[in-house]
């Protein structure tokens, strides 16, 4: 018998919510044409974080990977950067190239981790992220804690340079979500998420889980380094402690468990959710990171499945929801 | 007829604790096995020796002729061996459909398809599009079967079939076995705890007790007593007076 499998249609209302992405889209590339340097310098930032939340869900949300250990990859994809500009390459040449470094570092790093069990996992990736941070602080270029600005990127006109950066920030957000979509609707997304349900399980029914995670594993790696070569081209200078600092797990894991863990969407509404808490009370210090702990607790206690949840438990469905994507046709 | 499966001087591990001691048997296509034993006897780590989650520490087992000892769990799907795990283990956080479906990505092709196995179970056929966690025991043991058999094993491995199961529902998911036995295509291993069950169902029988196969052999051939010493791990007559 021929049997064959087709991908359920989208709905009407997640048609809308995908064209009116692309309109966000669109207007987000315009921005900087009427747009105040300070706002273009700030949304770089958020389509960092988004780009970061992104790659966490699809680890932890989709492949149960938990990890407390990306900022290895944020910082390495920075730290190649450095090197890349240093040897004289131009600088934004040398962006895009990171995150192909980061790559074929993650690759070795892959078949060492990926065989531990889910909390020595996440444990290794920290200690992962602290040696490479080690070694990386013993470059006489870095310098240990001093750390080294991209001075070439001096050169250029401010205002080139903050455009540019900006619109490889939204490019690179676009190509994470349309990317993370086609992934997770295709087999990859089915296998995954029977990983993250019951690894043991999936493996038993043929599901290669170390190639499945393998593979989750590495696109999330890439992606929190080309979050990290953006932050770092836009802050300029890197300091091992900021660039590999665990701060970035923490906010990786607020945003996601906030915004809606395992959904498509949360991540993307956790991580402007984490933005305009740090734009009102980033002011206020060490306060602020109280405040997102406060914010974080509260979400545990009265919203576990964070906003996605919410807008599930109101509305009886998820927009863009991942899930039914086998439809089996015989004939 | 060939000999489909042979498990040989099968002995696991789990640290210092042997929990299967050299045990051996072979199955030839479409024929039945059932496994019984107390609990802590080693039925569950034999069975996912055979499935390829758990490394043996000794013996080899072969499909076909063919070693498959080596293989990891997903390989020998590939070639034919998929197991109903204990606990079902179904993926709950998605539907039944898609619980089904992946496993036909992954495995064979084969007469198995969807439309079979929902024929075969049809108390599946309204919970498709549910969560696998919000089904009742069940129809989480007719999904975890069925979604072994869209793999299109030649060798089926059914770990627990009744355990905690209502007498309806052991008899519902048994009716199905029944349907697949008789093709006498599809070589099965099953765990049960019910004896009666077993005994009726199969057409060999391995008792175990911590570990060591204690008595193997045609139902026919076996007298419930020797069956219940066996079972217990009873060697000495006179013990099983106290």
């Amino acid at each position: 018998m021929n049997r064959h499998h087709v991908i359920a249609g989208i709905s009407a209302p997640d048609r809308r919510l995908m064209a009116a992405g692309g309109l966000i889209a669109l207007g987000l590339f315009a921005l900087p044409l009427f747009g105040s340097a300070l706002v273009v310098d700030k949304l770089t930032l958020l389509m960092v974080y988004i780009i970061l939340a992104v790659m966490w869900n699809l680890l932890a949300g989709y492949a149960g990977l938990v990890s407390v250990g990306q900022q290895a990859f944020i910082g390495l994809g920075g730290y190649f950067v450095l090197r890349l500009v240093e040897s004289g390459m131009p600088p934004f040449l040398a962006i895009g190239l990171g995150g192909f470094l980061v790559l074929l570092a993650a690759w070795p790093l892959s078949w060492l981790v990926l065989r531990l069990k889910p909390a020595e996992f996440a444990v290794a990736m920290w200690v992962l992220a602290e040696t490479i941070r080690s070694i990386v602080m013993f470059d006489p270029l870095v310098q240990g804690e001093t750390g080294r600005s991209l001075v070439s990127l001096n050169a250029i006109d401010p205002d080139v340079r903050r455009t540019t950066i900006y619109l490889m920030a939204v490019v690179a957000v676009v190509v994470s979500l349309v990317l993370s979509h086609a992934l997770l609707r295709g087999r990859l997304g089915g296998e995954s998420q029977a990983i993250r349900d019951d690894e043991e399980a999936a493996s038993s029914v043929g599901v290669s889980t170390l190639r499945v995670k393998r593979w989750i594993f590495l696109i999330s790696a890439v992606g929190c380094a080309i979050a990290g070569t953006i932050w770092l081209a836009s802050a300029i200078t890197f300091q091992p402690r900021s660039a590999f600092g665990i701060n970035w797990s923490i906010f990786m894991l607020f945003m996601v468990l906030v915004g809606g863990l395992g959904s498509y969407l949360g991540p993307v509404l956790g991580a402007l959710l984490f933005f305009a808490l740090q734009e009102v009370f980033g002011d206020f210090g060490a306060w602020y990171l109280a405040g997102i702990g406060v914010v974080a607790i509260l979400f545990a206690l009265f919203a576990p499945r964070g906003i996605m949840g919410l807008i599930i438990g109101k509305t009886g469905q998820e927009p863009l929801s991942m899930r039914k994507l086998l439809i089996m046709r015989e004939g | 007829m060939m000999t489909r499966l042979i498990v040989e001087n099968l002995t696991c591990r789990h640290g210092l604790l042997t929990a299967v001691r050299d045990v051996s048997f072979a199955l030839r296509a479409g024929e039945v096995l059932c496994v019984i034993g107390a609990n802590g006897a080693g039925k569950t780590t034999l069975m996912n020796a055979i499935a390829g989650t758990h490394r043996p520490v000794g013996g080899r087992i072969a499909l076909d002729g063919v070693d498959v000892t080596a293989q990891p769990a997903f390989a020998r799907v590939r070639s034919g061996i998929a197991m109903s795990p204990e606990g079902r283990r179904l993926f709950a956080d998605m539907t039944v459909r898609e619980n089904l479906l992946i496993a036909a990505e992954n495995g064979r092709a084969g007469d198995w398809t969807l439309a079979r196995v929902l024929q075969a179970f049809p108390q599946l056929r309204p919970l498709t599009d549910m969560p696998a966690g919000r089904l009742s025991g069940g129809q989480r043991q007719a999904a975890a079967i069925g979604r072994a058999l869209l793999t299109n094993p030649v060798v089926l491995l059914l770990d627990e079939v009744s355990l905690g199961l209502s007498p309806a529902a052991v008899e519902g998911v048994y009716q199905s076995l029944a349907m697949i036995k008789e093709a006498r295509t599809t070589t099965m291993v099953v765990v049960e705890q019910d004896l009666t069950r077993a005994l009726g169902f199969a057409d060999q029988v391995l008792c175990m007790a911590e570990g060591q196969t204690e008595l193997q052999g045609m139902p026919g051939h076996l007298s419930r007593e020797q069956i219940t010493d066996a079972y217990f791990g009873i060697h000495d007559k006179e013990l099983s007076d106290v």
